[in-house]
């Protein structure tokens, strides 16, 4: 039996499963719960904006990120009933041009004093800066930007995405570790994209690995599932990538997914590819099931019929934090929580194999990053040999020393 | 844990009747839903059983006749013959459960279900369920008093340990401990429950009547980094003297003073060792290491690793039945 037979059988049965009626459990009352005497609302402020993918699995579904956050407010509810407390959501989605002081000041009026924002760096600092955001703890949960966590850090905006230098060097890190150590840069023509090849080459240059050469993929438009469009690509991507020096990778910097999942099995040289598609460096992987995830992806898979996504297990995270600073400290208020996660007595466990903490310099999560082939996760970083004096997960992202961040 | 303490039970009886023992080693491999089969005496894998998808917890009846097996994906509970080598039978277990264990008496077997956030208890004559009692997030460790009266359940995600009340099924206490706990294991005298708690990197010690965290067990791996050191397996000597903290990706087993709550040593194994067991005369601990899907063998006189046993996929949990009682 092939592998991919194997793996398509297993995919159909575990559809099955999903779509089976989901088996009655004994219902014993909860007789041993607390009566409730704290409910905390949180916040979920999100993006007009629709995510792209070039291929249609990647296609976000409407609850992407929202669902993580419920999934971890199940989570805090299960906990609360033996404490007292009790989670609920107020969310609210962007419309166009709307403003998103207005919407951060309307969730407080609901009562959300934490809020997960799936937000661009500009409307994050709009919020975080607005009358609301001085009475709110803001959560970081979809913007990448090296900015927010340096020079315009802000002492109530908590990063629980990784950023884009983590993601780089966790992605270096490995590649380094193979002795692949010429790259080829290719990069879209969007400023995200230029923002993410600047990362990966800082990583370059950090780790040992050299850039023998640098194009630009520019987006003149095409359609991304027109008609023909795999013959076109097909003679597209190979002319694209012909002459190159002699090189290991091929780094492809597309965060706009304008024609990086285009480019493995098409380039001219027979090389793999890392960065936008191939082997990508991610917060979460609907594959990996180390450190007891299995549990967390079932328990997601059986509630929203589909599989969690990177963004939903950042807002899981995030929602869980705020369950923990409640555990622990009977946090309700934001300046407790936040002494609390910058405390030595926060570990949050996330299912990455090791405890989640919290940098103090600049309020970024540290956290292992999976790195994955879109089938499997292949390796989690840090990896072994990248050595640092006080925790091996700072050896991913701007360090302490390097930080330009000064809170106000 | 009931095993433990019906293996105290019998143990004089061992060093009157059966001097050179012969012994199998239950293995359940968690993803290659099979069931090793260890001859203790020759260290050597004598059969390999097909169970069903997700074997994890392990245990076998007070008469050691019966070994159960959890089935994580099947939401059932087989049943495997001692001498036969085979599997006898099933029943419903609940949603995925992950340990198991049985009441000193016999009559009640205890489930957490992983994914139901539940204890489940079992009338283990009928084997239909009793009830159970609603628990934190992500069910997992488990351990019965030598007494019978209380079930300690220890939940992933919340970070509680259970007080639960066996005859009522109510809980009495709601432990907050450090993080992500795994398995809980009462001293031979009942006095303390210890919790290992996976990415706290401790075993918290609850007094069992007060509930309070009396004290902690911390580890320090020479050349090892602390997010490396990962408590899960616990395994106290029927004396009361030692207990075996297995360390998860650590690669090791911590052998620890009970009485003064120091770390004596630390025992090199395989890679991932999550859960271990004596066998029935004590003399040897075998560990389950989930990575390099082995089973090493510990000389507990001399604290030494005699030896390493190729079994099946991701071995998780262990179990060695003494001689059948009538």
């Amino acid at each position: 039996m092939t592998g991919h037979f194997f793996r398509a059988a297993r995919a159909l049965i575990g559809l099955s499963l999903l779509a089976a009626p989901v088996r009655a459990e004994p219902q014993f009352p909860a007789e041993n719960a607390a009566a409730p005497t704290q409910s905390l609302v949180i916040g979920y402020l999100r993006r007009f904006e629709n995510r792209t993918a070039i291929s249609r699995l990647d296609l976000p579904a409407a609850n992407d990120g929202q669902a993580g956050a419920e999934a971890g407010l199940d989570d805090n509810n299960v906990t609360g009933e033996f404490l007292g407390q009790t989670f609920s959501l107020a969310a609210h989605r962007l419309k166009a041009g709307e403003d998103p002081a207005q919407a951060l000041a309307d969730l407080e009026a609901r009562g959300a004093r934490f809020v997960l924002a799936d937000l661009g760096a500009e409307n994050l600092l709009e919020a975080a800066d607005s009358a609301a955001g001085a009475h709110a703890l803001l959560f970081n949960i979809g913007a990448p930007d090296e900015v927010l966590r340096e020079d315009s850090c802000r002492a109530n905006v908590i990063h629980v995405a990784p950023s884009r230098a983590m993601l780089a060097d966790a992605l270096a890190q490995y590649l380094l570790w193979k002795q692949w150590r010429k790259w080829f840069l290719v990069l879209g023509s969007h400023e995200a994209d230029a923002l993410w090849a600047e990362a990966l080459k800082r990583s370059a240059t950090r780790f040992g690995g050299k850039i023998v050469q640098e194009r630009v993929f520019a987006d003149t438009g095409g359609a991304r599932h027109a008609d023909s469009g795999v013959a076109l690509v097909q003679k597209q991507i190979p002319a694209f990538t012909q002459s190159a020096p002699s090189y290991d990778v091929m780094i492809a910097a597309d965060e706009s997914a304008v024609f990086a999942d285009y480019l493995p099995y098409r380039t001219w040289d027979p090389r793999p590819v890392a960065g936008s598609a191939g082997l990508v460096a991610t917060a979460w992987d609907p594959s990996y099931e180390q450190a007891g995830a299995t549990q967390l992806q079932q328990r997601f898979e059986r509630r929203f019929m589909r599989q969690m996504t990177a963004l939903d297990m950042n807002g899981w995270t995030a929602a869980r934090m705020i369950g923990e600073a409640a555990a622990h400290q009977q946090a309700g208020d934001i300046a407790t929580a936040k002494s609390y996660f910058l405390s030595k007595d926060f570990a949050l466990a996330a299912f990455k194999g090791q405890k989640l903490t919290l940098r103090d310099w600049n309020l970024q999560l540290r956290q292992p990053i999976l790195l994955s082939d879109g089938r499997n996760v292949v390796s989690v970083s840090p990896q072994e040999g990248f050595m640092h004096q006080f925790s091996q997960l700072d050896t991913l992202g701007l360090d302490r020393p390097e930080t330009k961040c000064q809170f106000k | 844990m009931p095993v433990q303490v019906s293996r105290a039970a019998f143990a004089l009886v061992l060093l009157v009747t059966n001097p050179a023992l012969a012994a199998d080693a239950f293995v359940s491999n968690e993803k290659g839903n099979t069931v090793s089969v260890i001859d203790v005496e020759s260290m050597r894998l004598i059969k390999t059983i097909p169970v069903g998808q997700r074997p994890r917890g392990i245990i076998v009846s007070p008469d050691q006749k019966t070994v159960y097996v959890a089935l994580g994906d099947d939401d059932k509970i087989e049943t495997i013959d001692v001498k036969l080598l085979a599997v006898t039978g099933e029943f419903d277990a609940g949603r995925d459960p992950e340990r198991i264990a049985i009441s000193p008496d016999g009559k009640t077997l205890y489930a957490t279900n992983e994914d139901s956030n539940f204890l489940t208890f079992f009338n283990l004559e009928g084997r239909e369920r009793l009830g159970g009692a609603r628990l934190g997030v992500e069910p997992e460790g488990l351990a019965v008093s030598p007494d019978g009266k209380l079930v300690v359940a220890t939940t992933e995600t919340t970070s509680m340990a259970h007080f639960v009340d066996a005859d009522r099924r109510k809980i009495l206490a709601n432990v907050l401990v450090d993080t992500r706990p795994r398995m809980a294991a009462f001293t031979p005298d009942g006095k303390e429950a210890w919790v290992s708690t996976e990415v706290g990197g401790t075993v918290c010690i609850i007094d069992a009547q007060s509930h309070a965290i009396v004290d902690r067990v911390r580890f320090e791996v020479p050349g090892l980094r602390a997010e490396n050191v990962e408590p899960v397996g616990i395994n106290i000597t029927d004396d009361g003297r030692l207990a075996f903290v297995s360390l998860g990706p650590a690669n090791r087993v911590a052998v620890v003073d009970v009485k003064s709550r120091r770390v004596l040593k630390y025992l090199l194994v395989g890679q991932r060792v999550w859960h271990a067991a004596f066998t029935p005369d004590q003399k040897l601990l075998l560990t389950a290491n989930g990575v390099s899907n082995d089973v090493s063998v510990i000389d507990v006189a001399a604290l030494k690793v005699l030896k390493s046993i190729q079994v099946g996929q991701s071995p998780w949990d262990l179990v060695i039945p003494g001689p059948a009682k009538p």
